[in-house]
């Protein structure tokens, strides 16, 4: 820590003794964000109000630049974290800085102290930042890139991952250290980095240091591995605007809180296709991962230290209930996974595609249990279970049909529509507490842009969801107002109209309004939010019912 | 360098006070450039954006994704004028997709059913993000024929377009 502050401090002073010299004294840029929370009691929606009454989370991101020189640093505050942020973290630190150097001519990068890197697809390592979910696994270490040649990308990690914040930043347990190569054979061989045709094979190895000992398991005791290692043999090859991949990803034993400390390797598979045909464009993606959770502590669950991520297979939804309600995450000890989309375009000024043009997609996506059967005596205890193909289980996790069509029809008017058909298993990803096993959903929505006078414009979305499961029907309504470039007001109602519970019938509405000025925008909301679902890579995390007073404000400079 | 972090918190408060300062100090005199990071295109050529240029006339950066219907209305709308615009300023509009894993296949046919035409980068680790303090999305960028920073936006409501274009016209002249 107190390096980087020292570097950080060496660079501002570099460049301040440069400046009067009347060379490049370098650029600092940054970014503030502010989320403000005050809390009422609403016994209707179970929204509670914390011992401080109030959450406030900021963050602010500095970023020093001098020639091939940088240096960073994010201070965060949780004062206390808002409702529903990991309650953990506390107090007012550094929890992100590194100090960069970086030379494009010789091909090399240099990171020291924090810094985020995927290697391939990710299903090996990953460390990113989802702040709204509170989740941020963050390297510290040194990073090094490498391109030593045209076509050949190096890239080695090594460090600790970060794990909580209490006015400081706080590392996990393990040591992960990693390598990453990938070679861009059209840059490597002459006459051909224009061709149509290019191919990019890659490989990845990471291994994670973590001190064992024994762990007992029935009559057996089992010594724990302290060095686990995976790696990942990756293929990409472009046609055009066609691209597929391959990406075959292995791990050794790796008994986890995850998997119940069985023995049993990792191994997952992903391939992918996209392209065009006249106007219809589609991308296909086959993916089976089989016990690959992968932590650099092997104790840890949910949030705390991912060293991969294995993605969701289910689309991003935008629309509040098909978004929020069921979200899907992957069931990170194993599920084997399809997803179809297809997109299709009526051109402008024809029949049926209007004046402007009317965009369709179809997306079809579902998720099984793996195929697979339990081992039983001293196997089983060690191992757990065997998977018989790369086939799909008996066990439906997921199944998610949705059809979007969007038109404008005027120079003033513009609506889209969705249907989708849910089947989600709440036993496989457990985002309520009131019904388990399949809820069958139906959810309809329709969008409206109306221009209303120049740069103001209402837009309106009415949303339903119906299910005889769980918590019933639900409505949306939201209405939007804009007035280009500074001023928005809107207001959401949910209503959970079908609820079996009569007393539970509930109303959450919300107001907000807001000014943006270039890079700067204040926005400040009251009312009722809903407990909600947040999930990403294999977990998910629930945020409680509140009531009150919302205030955010983000500037960057 | 013997720093003792629990003592000095507060100076640590300070380098960041110190440090807005200076960019506020600096901002007049040194514009900010677009900062040097290694991306895919959608071709899977890779492009420094330190790089980028569009033969002294302006560029616009826009970052969004797939999952941000205002980054896609915004898009779709700068389509809509895209042609009027590059006869009239010359501009290039670069689109930065921050699709991570879990969508950065989509990114493609997207583009493509979309009939976009910009120049499309792929950023799924948000290095380029970060170093362009893109806080969240939509947030784009104008930068004038010799590379430096003049505009940017935040967020996206119907009808921004035009003031982007009145800046475009602005550089134009």
């Amino acid at each position: 820590m107190k390096h980087f502050i020292a570097f950080f401090t060496l660079g501002i002073l570099v460049g301040g003794g440069l400046k009067s010299q009347e060379s490049n004294p370098g650029v600092v840029s940054g970014n503030i964000s502010v989320l403000f929370q005050s809390y009422e009691e609403d016994s209707l929606i179970g929204a509670v109000v914390p011992p401080g009454k109030s959450g406030l989370n900021a963050y602010s991101n500095l970023i020093y630049t001098q020639g091939n020189f940088s240096a960073g640093l994010r201070y965060e505050s949780y004062l206390n974290s808002v409702l529903g942020f990991p309650g953990r973290f506390k107090g007012s630190g550094i929890g992100y800085r590194y100090a960069r150097w970086s030379d494009r001519e010789v091909g090399v990068d240099v990171t020291v102290g924090n810094f985020y890197e995927t290697f391939g697809a990710g299903y090996l390592f990953r460390s990113y930042e989802a702040r709204d979910l509170g989740l941020d696994n963050a390297m510290d270490g040194v990073r090094l890139l490498l391109n030593p040649i045209d076509g050949v990308a190096v890239k080695m990690i090594y460090g600790k991952q970060r794990l909580d914040f209490d006015s400081e930043l706080i590392n996990g347990d393990g040591i992960v250290r990693g390598i990453d190569a990938e070679v861009n054979i059209n840059d490597l061989i002459p006459g051909l980095e224009d061709a149509k045709l290019r191919i990019t094979p890659s490989y990845s190895f990471v291994s994670r240091f973590q001190e064992g000992g024994n762990i007992v398991k029935d009559t057996l005791i089992l010594e724990l591995p302290k060095n686990v290692a995976g790696w990942e043999y990756g293929a990409t090859v472009h046609y055009g605007m066609w691209k597929g991949g391959v990406h075959l990803t292995k791990k050794i034993n790796d008994p986890s809180a995850d998997n119940g400390y069985i023995y049993k390797d990792g191994e997952a598979l992903m391939g992918y296709l996209t392209g065009n045909i006249k106007d219809f464009s589609f991308l296909l993606q086959r993916s089976i991962t089989d016990n690959m959770s992968f932590r650099s502590d092997r104790d840890l669950l949910l949030f705390d230290t991912p060293i991969n991520n294995i993605p969701s297979i289910t689309k991003n939804h935008t629309y509040n209930l098909a978004a929020t309600l069921y979200p899907y995450a992957t069931v990170i000890n194993g599920e084997s996974s399809f997803r179809g989309e297809l997109y299709y375009n009526l051109k402008r000024g024809s029949k049926l595609g209007g004046k402007y043009g009317t965009k369709m997609n179809l997306v079809f996506s579902t998720s099984y249990s793996l195929d697979t059967t339990n081992l039983s005596g001293v196997e089983g205890i060690v191992n757990g279970y065997q998977r018989n193909s790369w086939g799909f289980g008996d066990s439906l996790n997921v199944q998610d049909i949705s059809f979007e069509i969007e038109r404008k029809f005027s120079k003033n008017f513009k609506a889209k529509a969705m249907y989708m058909n849910l089947q989600f298993n709440t036993l496989a990803t457990p985002v309520t507490t009131d019904f388990k096993g399949i809820v069958f959903a139906d959810i309809f929505v329709l969008e409206t842009q109306i221009k209303t006078a120049k740069r103001q414009s209402l837009r309106t979305e009415f949303q339903a969801l119906f299910t005889e499961q769980d918590k019933g029907d639900w409505a949306t309504a939201v209405v939007e107002y804009t007035w280009s470039p500074h001023w928005f007001a809107s207001i959401i109602d949910q209503y959970n109209f079908g609820n079996p519970d009569e007393a539970k019938r509930v109303h959450y509405l919300y107001g907000s309004a807001g000014y943006i000025n270039g890079p700067h925008r204040l926005s400040i909301g009251y009312g009722k939010r809903r407990e909600g679902i947040f999930c990403v890579g294999g977990v998910c995390r629930a945020v409680p019912a509140s009531s009150g007073l919302e205030v955010t404000f983000t500037s960057s400079f | 360098m013997h720093f003792n972090f629990h003592k000095t918190s507060h100076a640590a408060k300070s380098l960041l006070i110190a440090g807005v300062m200076l960019s506020i100090i600096m901002g007049d005199s040194y514009a900010q450039s677009i900062p040097s990071v290694r991306l895919k295109d959608l071709t899977g050529s890779t492009i420094d954006t330190g790089m980028l240029e569009n033969e002294g006339n302006p560029i616009v950066i826009c970052f969004w994704a797939t999952w941000c219907s205002p980054c896609k209305r915004e898009l779709n709308n700068y389509m809509d004028y895209y042609a009027d615009w590059q006869d009239e300023t010359g501009v290039k509009i670069v689109a930065v997709s921050i699709d991570d894993s879990r969508s950065i296949n989509r990114v493609s046919p997207y583009v493509m059913s979309s009939g976009w035409e910009f120049d499309i980068l792929l950023d799924p680790v948000g290095d380029f993000k970060r170093a362009m303090q893109v806080v969240n999305v939509p947030h784009t960028f104008l930068y004038n024929g010799d590379g430096e920073l003049v505009w940017s936006h935040n967020n996206y409501a119907e009808g921004d377009e035009e003031e982007l274009y009145e800046e475009l016209l602005k550089l134009a002249n």
